[in-house]
Formats: structure tokens, sequence, C-alpha cells
């Protein structure tokens, strides 16, 4: 049984107070971090636990630490992107409300790192709990000294805000993020200059995740090889997995990286609801492509899905039984990414909804012979051709249910209605 | 000549409150009313057109009067497959007999299908103004609707 590490606290009473946290050991990373180690130490401490960014990039967090430059005299940012927007996502709200201060840890051992002054949380918009939350907790954190100036008698200071987003999915992209902490349109800007070099108001800027903050504080208590125990050979640490869709208990479940899709949704998430069978699994949130059944035994971490043709995302598992249509699953989600383009690039924004409509047509049983093609012709187009990975991402639950369930779309344009029975 | 050019030029941090003032405005104005932008505008050294096109991007700020309780729907696919969306979508329409986006005719209630809550663990979820609910039926939405409904 594996032993919770980052929600080990969640469910303790008050646990989004300081008090609460303090009773259980909060802040002695803190200490640690900042009184025994040199920033570069902590960097190469990161790199060596192989913790990777956990917002759906999954890029190795230390060696982010290391693009950020090293010029005392230029003001740092650490930027804390709590803009959990991804369909099938619930593991930062969770994190986010029930443990403030264990992701605050994070932020201060990453801002002493790379030397950052000033860090900006950016809550979404509906997270109204959240965003009442964390103004607390940071304002407790600057009474008891965790904040501000001198940190823990170290001479570090570093001071940080609550910044409330406004209901769009694209500002959990790192670069739209930072438009919008400037006040402007979430409109993602071109990489590379990457937020390391030109960040927020221009300033050297580190962005992470809620969760990747989150296991910082445990890396510097127990270690960097204790860390890298966990997990398989290219994904380490725990994760936490939301599950959601036809299952008898959905739910946040915290388990290494690597834990196999089955043991997940059987034996966590008390298997497919109604005794029915496994049809498909969406392993990392709305954009990453769709499994079918027969690879439920596939682990959950990003080599093994990166090989299954799938992507690990955010771990976010949406699990569909039997009764699920794959053409109306693909529809809806390419609904909410036709919504949710931010409008800059013709690809996205018009290809999007051509691909919606496309979708549409064969749902509603209006399909034309060729609208398969059509639909992975846009797929095709759009794919590689944006800004930002929002190209990429959408075109997955049109292209990855086209190629696997290629029958159920066929029968729908020839047979004007779905395969399976829908209530 | 350069300072008059100068204090034109707003100040980019100043612009980083933007967001924030229009959460203000909204809640002072219970929409973003023309008025409204031509306050925050002036308030942050903007043009009215700047604080427009910032606001239209994001779909919490509202560019319409709202209803006293803004009831927002998930359709997102966690929410579907647990038999959400669309009947509870059509349920809310009916009982309030409003549709998407307008406040209902008495001014008290908004209706919005939106993606996504992060709250699939509780599918189906919906969210009055700032509170959310989880695994909804119909019977508990009648049960949110009548308190609301019998609240002034």
């Amino acid at each position: 049984m594996f032993e919770p590490i980052l929600t080990a606290n969640i469910y303790l009473p008050e646990s989004e107070k300081i008090s609460t946290y303090l009773q259980h050991g909060g802040y002695q990373a803190t200490r640690k971090a900042l009184t025994e180690y040199t920033p570069q130490e902590l960097i190469d401490l990161v790199k060596r636990s192989g913790l990777r960014g956990r917002g759906g990039a999954g890029f190795p967090a230390g060696v982010k630490w290391g693009f950020m430059q090293r010029d005392d005299r230029v003001q740092k940012i650490v930027a804390i992107n709590a803009d959990e927007g991804e369909p099938g996502t619930f593991k930062d709200r969770q994190i986010l409300e029930c443990d403030p201060h264990q992701v605050i840890e994070g932020v201060i051992i990453a801002s002493y790192a790379v030397g950052a002054s000033q860090a900006l949380v950016y809550i979404r918009g509906e997270f109204f709990l959240g965003v009442k939350r964390w103004i607390k907790a940071i304002a407790e954190a600057y009474e008891h000294g965790f904040l501000g100036k001198n940190l823990v008698g170290t001479g570090f200071n570093l001071d940080m805000s609550v910044h409330r987003g406004a209901g769009a999915y694209i500002c959990g992209e790192e670069t739209a993020m930072l438009e919008s902490l400037e006040g402007k349109a979430g409109n993602p800007r071109l990489k590379p200059p990457y937020p390391a070099q030109t960040g927020l108001f221009g300033l050297p800027t580190l962005v992470h995740n809620i969760e990747t903050l989150a296991c910082l504080k445990h890396i510097v208590l127990r270690g960097a090889d204790w860390f890298s125990s966990i997990g398989t050979a290219e994904s380490k640490g725990p994760k936490i997995f939301s599950v959601s869709g036809h299952v008898n208990r959905p739910g946040n479940f915290e388990l290494p990286l690597g834990t196999p899709l089955r043991e997940i949704i059987y034996d966590h998430a008390g298997g497919v609801r109604d005794g029915k069978k496994l049809k498909a699994i969406i392993p990392g949130g709305a954009s990453t492509p769709v499994l079918t059944a027969d690879q439920v035994d596939t682990a959950m971490a990003f080599e093994t899905l990166e090989k299954a043709g799938s992507q690990l995302g955010t771990g976010a598992i949406v699990v569909m039984d039997e009764s699920t249509c794959m053409v109306e699953a693909a529809r809806r989600t390419t609904k909410f990414f036709a919504h949710e383009s931010c409008g800059r690039c013709v690809p996205c924004r018009i290809g999007s909804v051509r691909l919606y409509e496309t979708l549409a047509r064969i749902e509603n049983g209006q399909g034309l012979p060729g609208d398969i093609d059509r639909a992975l012709y846009l797929c095709e187009n759009i794919d590689g051709s944006t800004f930002c990975p929002m190209g990429a991402a959408l075109v997955n639950p049109a292209r990855s249910t086209i190629r696997k369930f290629t029958a159920e779309y066929e029968y729908h344009i020839e047979h004007k209605r779905c395969l399976v029975h829908v209530d | 000549m350069l300072s008059k050019t100068k204090s034109r030029i707003p100040n980019p941090r100043k612009r980083a409150m933007l967001l924030a003032a229009l959460y203000i405005a909204q809640e002072q104005y219970g929409w973003l009313s023309p008025e409204a932008i031509q306050r925050v505008a002036e308030r942050l050294s903007l043009t009215p057109g700047q604080v427009y096109s910032t606001a239209s991007f994001y779909t919490m700020f509202k560019l319409r009067p709202q209803g006293q309780y803004l009831i927002q729907v998930c359709e997102g696919l966690s929410c579907y497959l647990v038999g959400g969306a669309e009947p509870i979508i059509d349920h809310i329409r009916r009982s309030l007999d409003i549709g998407n986006g307008n406040p209902s005719s008495n001014g008290k209630f908004t209706l919005e299908i939106v993606q996504c809550l992060a709250a699939c663990d509780l599918a189906p979820s919906i969210k009055i103004n700032d509170e959310l609910y989880g695994d909804m039926t119909l019977e508990k939405i009648d049960e949110l609707l009548n308190a609301l409904r019998s609240k002034d």
C-alpha cells in the first residue's frame, strides 16, 4: 500500500491553516533548504531527484531552474500556475484548497534556488474557495516570517501575491498566463524566448504547476534518492491521478508514477460502473489521445504512455464503458477546444470550429461520405501549425477516436445513427 | 514634449491590475456596463477599447446584465458520461423558462453552459454564483432552485 505524500494532510480538519500545517512538521523544509543548501546545491538536488513538471508537458524541473539567469542585478519572478482547466483534471484544486502551505513551501524553495524575489500565484477564476484560502494562507505565512523580509533569518526576501484568472482555458499555457498576469488577453507568446529568459514584465520567470511545487518540500526533507526510488526509469515520484467517468468511486488517487491503469481503475476507483465492460480511457486529460480497453495494462508514466501512442498529460483519467458513443465523446471534447481557442492562429481558431462541425454532422446522422478523411485532413493541418501547443492538443480527441474506432464513425455516416445504444 | 508623450504611455505594471479592477467593477455595477468600463479605463490610464478588448476575452467578465443568480452547468465529457450536461440544462431551462446567457424575465436567474468546472469527481456538477454543487440529480436541482426562488 502506497503511503500518500502530497495528499497526506488534505483530510485533516482545518488542513488549510498554518497552525495545522506547523503541527504536522510544516516549514521544516524551508528552514532546511535556506540554511543548509546553496541555491546551486538545490538545483542539483532537484535535477538528481528526476522531478518532471506535473502540468502536462513533463519538463524536468531542475533543468528548467538551470535555464534561469544567474545575474543578481536582474529581478527574477516565480509564477505559480493554478489555472487548472484541462477537462477531467481536479488534482490541483484539491491541493490548492486543502494544503496551500505545502505549495507555498515549494514556492519558497524554488524562489531561493533561482534567486527570485517575487512570486505570483495565478488561480483559476472559478476556484473561489481556493482564492479565498490562498489570500489567508499567504497572510499567515507573512505573519510567521516565512514570506517577506529576511526569511528564517537568512537574509533571503520573498514577496507573494494572489491573482485571479477570469475563465480562459488557454491561460493554463505558461506564456498566456503571463500575458493574463500583465492584465491582457491571454494570447500565448511565441517561444523562444522562453519565460526563463523573458517572462513576466520581461523579467526572467520560472513557471511551475501546483503539484510540481508540492513535491519540492518532500525532496528537500527526504532526499533526491528517496524521490527517484519511486516511479519508473523516466518518471519519478508520486502523482495524483484524477479519475472520473464510468467508475464506481471517482476521485483523486495519489500513487507512484508507473502504476498500471488497470490498478488505478479497478483497485482504487472501484472498477467500471454497473458491471459494464470497459471501452476506452483518456489517460491524461481531454487533450491526450484515447486508449482502448486492451491497453488497460499500460503503466501511467511519461515514457510508457508515449509508447502506447498517448501522453501522461495531467494524469486525469476519464473512463468510458461500452455504452459510450466515441463520436459523441470526440464531438463534445472538440467543442470545448473550439470554444477555448484564443483566436490568434487561424488553424486553431477556424480549424477547431470546422473540425467540430464535421464531428457534429457525423454524430447527428448528417455525415457525408468523405467526412472522416476531411476530419483527419483538418487534424493534420492544425497539428504543429500553431503558436502554442493547443493546436496539437485539440486534434487528439478526434484523431485518436477516428483511428481506434473507425467502424463507429463509418456506421454513423452509413446508418445515420449511433452504433452503440445511447440513452 | 517628451514628458507629454511619456504621460500618455500607460504604465505596464498598472495595467497588471486590470483583471482585479474588472472584478471590482463587476461587483459594484452587477455587470461590465459601458460606464463601468469607462471608470476602469480612467482609473488605470487605459482607453475604454483596451479595457473592453481584455474584458471580452474572459468568460467570467459579463458584458451583459446578469440575473441575481448565475447558474453554470458543466457540459464536459465527465459530466455527460454520468448523466449530466443536456438533461440538466434542459431541465433548468424548462423550470425557469429561460435561454442561455440571457437573464430570466424577473432578473433573478441567468443560465450559462460551461466547460469543466474541475469537479469531475462530483459529476454532474453545477455552480450557482461562487458555490459549487456536486452529484446533481434533477430532484436536487429542483430543491436548489426552489430555495433560491423563495429567497429575495
